[in-house]
């Protein structure tokens, strides 16, 4: 056990690890480029449709069990299926990676959305704001604050699902781990598994802290409205 | 003015909120819309600004038919006062009262200064302006509601229950401001609440609704307190409706005398000639005197003249100085002849 973790330090640490197409530091950046751009997809489809439903109260009951059957489904089973359907690319992984991101960021935009105090909204109305500015001006800055752990927390399921690119003969961490698998190399595979957690570890703190870096001046009164609706 | 013409409202449901309604609200004045909740009051003001689109019947805000225009651009046109506030709290004190004039278009400097300007004139320090809403009490809280309805000087204000959340010495603040502004601005104001002596306090007219949407009287408050329609508007106003008129009636015309030289109690002066206290021949006993303006209402002189020692009424000048005292028999003569008059008018 012992040899096993002090074999693990020498793995992380040896600068030849780090370096090469095979390196490190160009499988980290694989995978952040995976992670981000999948987000980035499941935040287009996933923010207006929260926002939308959210607005009109439309649609609450058939987005959200949507969204529930996207958690459901086997992450894995979804890539083998796409690439069975599609054959060998990076799409059934970003198909993958947006289904299991989607969910947390609808689930999340229309909570922060229902906990916008009616009496706010009626009073924007009532002001004059049509339907795009009560929106605009008041609903989404108000239900930013958990429209953000949205994202965080899609973003961290990704990260840490991830390594799925591997499996079907991507880079990323993933890399790591699927050949230590194959290789018998337990060493690898351990490494592949710290890091993957280290970064999803480093993005929740560093995107917690902007987040409440960002909401500090009225976050007292923001932040009352609900809790976040974890989809881990 | 704002006029309803046969309006009815039945929700989806099936309720009917508001039963054929026909009123006039005349311009410059307070109407006040009271009853008991599920009365259909809300309602009705809503339906002034749209918020809730009438079932049938016709209302028009200055002659105009309000279905027939742009239902935000009415309601920028109306302030909009209601209960909570209903601040926009990640905006400033000072944003929330700019609100209605960038929806129309002005540019944020001349905004803001108007804003600024409102804050004073709803009694709020200059720099409460930069604070945000939490950070703010509830009756602060409804001035900056006041100021936000008022800021692009609409003719029309709507108050939806607006000083129901704040404590009852909070209230009677807002509510003297609320009259000295409408001295000043001359609005045509219309004001939902469920407390009669509110009403009576603010009303040029009061309407009172019955469940299911029925307006039963709309009369002004001396007249409504005179003469109640019915068994419901007498029931509602309460059994001390005699006390409440008198609240509406000032000290002015009842005679006073010069103070009482002899007698068990004498009432004590500083040395401007202002009332301090009673204070007892026989014992060193002190009762405190509550000495009135002429602009004090019959009601608080009835009061103090049941609480003084004497029965008689210090009555002092704008500056507290002692002009004379009333008697509890002249206060209730008074108080008589008030009621008899407003049923005359009545009649």
């Amino acid at each position: 056990m012992f040899e096993l973790i002090k074999n693990l330090g020498t793995w992380l640490t040896s600068a030849s690890q780090w370096a090469g197409q095979d390196g490190i530091a160009h499988r980290l950046t694989e995978h952040l480029q995976y992670s981000l751009l999948a987000t980035l997809i499941a935040a287009a489809i996933g923010l207006p449709v929260g926002l939308l439903i959210g607005h009109t109260g439309k649609g609450a009951f058939l987005a959200i069990n949507l969204a529930s059957f996207g958690r459901a489904l086997p992450t894995v089973g979804l890539v083998v299926l796409v690439f069975l359907a599609g054959g060998l690319s990076m799409l059934p992984v970003y198909v993958a990676l947006v289904a299991l991101a989607v969910p947390a960021i609808v689930t999340n935009t229309y909570a922060g959305m229902t906990a916008v105090d009616p009496d706010v909204r009626d009073a924007a109305r009532g002001q004059g704001m049509r339907g795009h500015q009560v929106l605009l001006q008041v609903e989404l800055p108000l239900a930013l604050p958990l429209i953000m752990t949205g994202l965080r927390l899609a973003l961290i399921q990704v990260v840490a699902t991830a390594t799925i690119a591997a499996y079907v003969s991507f880079g990323g961490l993933g890399r790591y781990v699927f050949d230590g698998l194959a290789q018998r190399d337990l060493v690898q595979v351990l490494g592949g598994a710290v890091l993957v957690a280290l970064v999803a570890v480093v993005l929740d703190l560093l995107l917690s802290t902007l987040q409440r870096f960002l909401f500090l001046p009225h976050s007292r009164l923001r932040s009352s409205g609900g809790t976040p609706t974890r989809t881990a | 003015m704002i006029q309803f013409d046969a309006v009815h409202k039945r929700f989806p449901n099936g309720t009917t909120a508001v039963h054929d309604l026909s009123l006039e609200m005349p311009e410059g004045g307070v109407t006040v819309l009271v009853g008991s909740s599920g009365c259909g009051k809300t309602t009705t003001l809503r339906m002034i600004n749209r918020m809730i689109e009438p079932t049938s019947g016709t209302i028009r805000v200055n002659g105009e038919d309000v279905t027939r225009q742009d239902a935000a651009e009415l309601r920028r046109s109306i302030g909009y006062v209601i209960q909570q506030a209903g601040l926009f709290p990640h905006r400033t004190v000072l944003d929330n009262i700019a609100t209605v004039p960038l929806l129309l278009g002005w540019n944020r400097k001349k905004a803001r200064a108007r804003a600024a300007e409102l804050l004073e004139t709803v009694g709020l320090a200059a720099d409460a302006g930069k604070r945000y809403p939490h950070q703010l009490s509830g009756g602060q809280q409804q001035r900056v509601g006041v100021a936000r309805a008022l800021a692009a000087d609409p003719p029309v204000l709507l108050m939806d229950e607006p000083f129901g959340a704040v404590d009852p010495v909070v209230r009677t603040q807002l509510q003297d401001e609320l009259l000295r502004l409408q001295k000043e601005l001359n609005k045509t104001i219309v004001f939902v609440t469920h407390d009669v002596d509110e009403a009576v306090r603010l009303g040029d007219r009061i309407a009172i609704f019955r469940t299911g949407g029925h307006l039963v009287q709309c009369a002004p408050p001396a007249e409504l307190l005179a003469r109640p329609a019915d068994d419901f508007v007498a029931d509602f106003l309460g059994a001390e409706r005699g006390l409440k008129l008198l609240s509406l009636r000032t000290l002015a015309g009842v005679p006073q005398g010069p103070a009482p030289e002899g007698g068990a109690w004498s009432l004590v002066l500083d040395a401007g000639r202002r009332p301090l206290h009673w204070a007892s021949k026989s014992t060193d006993a002190e009762l405190p005197v509550r000495a009135l303006k002429d602009t004090d209402s019959l009601l608080s002189a009835l009061d103090e003249s049941i609480a003084s020692p004497t029965g008689l009424v210090a009555r002092v000048d704008a500056e507290g100085v002692l002009t004379g005292v009333s008697s509890r028999d002249d206060i209730h003569v008074h108080a008589g002849q008030a009621h008899t008059e407003a049923r005359a008018v009545a009649a």
